[in-house]
């Protein structure tokens, strides 16, 4: 018998283990919090009824499955808290993936651009700060924003303010915060679309009577629009469910869904509601998740 | 339509009025390092305008660098490139009035065929309708007509080749230059394109520069070729004179198929000598030039140009002139459909190489390894060359 056909048999069943991966963790928890949301709040543990009893019998089941209601879902668009929260979610993580953007792109453009041999270096300063845990990281970032922290001393020294400033519990500290520990996931795809690019079409756009700066908007920028697209959603998903910059470095003003959902789960201890906000941001994040797909598919396609 | 628009490349704003002894370009002790690796060493060489010239030489030899110098792409370490009589040196890629054609092509791949031709006349700044008409003007020219729309990867190689040229050639540049453009066709294809691309210059009479490492290719389309080694131009001639008096041993070796014999020169009478091979042969030989006798030298002789028969040539007329016969047996036989290669184990230990013409379809007077024949050629035919 052939070596192939010994070893095409478990390829073929490998092909079940995402498959698998999904529905153990995904796809059977995701029931769990749908079935929750659908439940209601109750002083018991687990905080919340009905309960499957399925030593009761098939009845019992049933009754439990005719008690469940949309009544979370409705709250979520009766109450303002809950909307105001994905507003300023989408607000924000929109605001930010602008923000990293601006600062990513000439990063990774400049990474690209750099010699063969130095480009690894300069892949390894942008994941080095991964090394540290990033609560380790948010915190250093509340010591040095803080009242007589190291960015006030280097403002006052060079005379850019007369009196500290105030960043803690600001949305400045938040976006401060997020930025920075986002700006690896915008610079590594970026950096990967435009160091994939063909040299060749930039000296074209040159021999066809392109400045520097014409080629760059002209060929280098629409070629790394693929790029873009993957760090912009790889950046935005997450930020929306943000929970711990906001909580750390934000003022206590107004909320993120994130802040919103903890909030109900562990303060007011309102598993069916929390459950319901949760899928709700889910859906939420679907299109761009999608969206998201289809990019990576078509640059998949063009590599291909 | 032709002479309605505007030119990129204006005759006055790029190329001064020139006398008519100032070549289009000219190349003056042009180097160029890379680290240690020297690419192009000391290379000087004049192009005229209207010229189909080939930087012929194998992979490494510096003729891909200097194409890049042309275009502005590399900086020469010493040396100077003169358009027109005018150095290049200070003028950017972008505002030189040459163009390149990729070797990969270098297509856009975000924009169709029409918006890859109109590149270089947009940056112009080229009026719309002039535009319009020079794209269709170059799609016309290359036969795409219909294609327009469609995006690079929705073409075949020869298309994308074809899309390659338009763009090059729209902006109606003082020079193309090619850079293996044919490297990435089929047999069949290339063979067809060199015709195009010869029937293109003749028509438009611009001034192509090729670079390639294929000699056939070279041959067929050049009116001239330099062969390149090591960053030098070993030689600038047209292409029977490469390949029928070659000026030295690497260019007889690297242009065509040659059997060479060393030896040394060991008499001279008027215009032909005698030389003594290391084998043990005399071999009589035409050179016009003084050679010392005593002077160490390799006498070429191309394939086609040993004959070979069963006893040696009678005495008929060819027994006028005097004539090499080399006797061995055949040790080797190639049948190439246009042309049978012999090889000959000569009993003095050399082997030579014989290719004959196949010029009659059923012909019996073929020689079969193991049999014993005479090579003979003319001290016309044979080259000598220094070693």
């Amino acid at each position: 018998m052939s070596a192939r056909r010994i070893f095409a048999q478990p390829a073929r069943y490998a092909a079940i283990a995402p498959y698998l991966w999904m529905v153990l963790f995904f796809l059977l928890p995701f029931g769990f919090v749908l079935k929750i949301s659908l439940s209601q709040t109750a002083i018991a543990q687990p905080p919340y009824v009905p309960l499957f009893d399925l030593t009761e019998g098939w009845e019992a089941v049933k009754a439990a499955f005719a008690q469940l209601s949309l009544d979370n879902f409705r709250l979520l668009v009766s109450d303002n808290l809950y909307i105001s929260s994905y507003l300023r979610s989408l607000f924000v993580a929109v605001t930010s993936t602008l923000i990293l953007l601006v600062i990513g792109y000439p990063i990774a453009y400049g990474m690209a651009r750099l010699p063969r041999r130095w480009q690894p270096v300069a892949m390894m300063l942008v994941i080095v700060p991964f090394w540290t845990s990033f609560l380790i990281r948010i915190y250093a970032w509340i010591n040095i924003l803080q009242h007589d922290g190291l960015l006030n001393k280097i403002l006052l020294a060079l005379h850019l303010v007369s009196t500290p400033v105030v960043w803690l519990s600001t949305d400045s500290a938040m976006y401060i915060g997020i930025v920075y520990s986002y700006l690896p996931f915008m610079i590594l795809p970026l950096y990967a679309t435009l160091a994939r690019m063909d040299a060749s079409l930039l000296e074209a756009a040159s021999d066809l009577g392109s400045s520097p700066r014409q080629a760059f908007w002209l060929v280098t920028f629409p070629l790394s629009l693929p790029g873009v697209g993957a760090g912009a959603l790889l950046c935005f998903i997450p930020i929306v469910g943000e929970f711990v910059i906001p909580d750390l470095l934000a003022g206590s003003g107004s909320m993120m869904i994130g802040q919103t959902l903890w909030l109900e789960f562990f303060t007011n201890k309102d598993w069916p509601v929390a459950s319901a906000a949760a899928i709700a941001l889910l859906v939420l994040l679907v299109p761009p998740l999608l969206l998201y797909d289809r990019l990576q598919r078509r640059t998949l396609g063009a590599a291909g | 339509m032709t002479e309605e628009s505007p030119e990129i490349y204006a005759p006055q704003a790029n190329l001064p009025a020139m006398p008519a002894d100032v070549p289009l370009l000219r190349i003056e002790g042009v180097s160029k390092s890379f680290g240690n690796f020297r690419a192009v060493d000391r290379l000087s060489l004049d192009i005229a305008a209207g010229e189909f010239f080939a930087l012929l030489g194998p992979s490494g030899c510096g003729k891909t660098t200097l194409l890049r110098m042309l275009a502005g792409f590399e900086t020469a370490d010493g040396g100077r490139i003169l358009l027109g009589g005018r150095d290049i040196a200070p003028v950017l890629p972008h505002e030189r009035p040459v163009n390149m054609m990729f070797q990969n092509y270098a297509l856009f791949p975000h924009l169709d065929v029409r918006d890859n031709i109109a590149f270089g006349l947009k940056r112009a700044g080229l009026p719309r309708a002039d535009i319009d008409s020079r794209v269709a003007e170059m799609v016309a020219l290359v036969k795409l007509e219909g294609m327009e729309k469609r995006k690079p990867d929705q073409l075949s190689g020869g298309q994308k080749q074809r899309v390659a040229l338009a763009r090059s050639l729209a902006r109606r540049p003082k020079i193309l230059l090619l850079d293996e453009p044919l490297a990435a066709l089929d047999r069949k294809l290339r063979e067809s394109t060199q015709l195009e691309l010869m029937e293109l210059q003749r028509r438009l009479g611009m001034t192509f520069i090729v670079v390639t490492h294929d000699q056939e290719e070279a041959m067929t389309m050049a009116n001239r070729i330099g062969v390149m080694n090591g960053g030098r131009l070993e030689q600038v001639a047209s292409p029977r004179d490469l390949y029928e008096a070659p000026q030295s041993r690497w260019v007889a070796e690297f242009v065509g198929d040659v059997n060479l014999f060393d030896g040394e020169v060991a008499s001279r009478e008027h215009s032909r000598i005698t030389v003594s091979t290391s084998g043990g042969a005399a071999l009589a030989v035409a050179e016009p030039r003084n050679v010392s006798v005593g002077t160490a030298v390799s006498v070429a002789i191309r394939p086609e140009k040993v004959k070979l028969s069963r006893r040696g040539p009678g005495s008929d007329a060819v027994s006028s002139q005097l004539i090499n016969r080399l006797e061995g047996e055949v040790t080797d036989v190639s049948y190439l459909g246009g042309l049978t290669v012999y090889k000959v184990k000569l009993d003095s230990g050399a082997v030579v190489r014989s290719s004959i013409a196949n010029t009659v379809r059923l012909d019996r007077d073929t020689y079969s390894v193991g049999q014993r024949v005479v090579a003979w050629f003319t001290p016309d035919d044979c080259v000598v060359l220094q070693r």
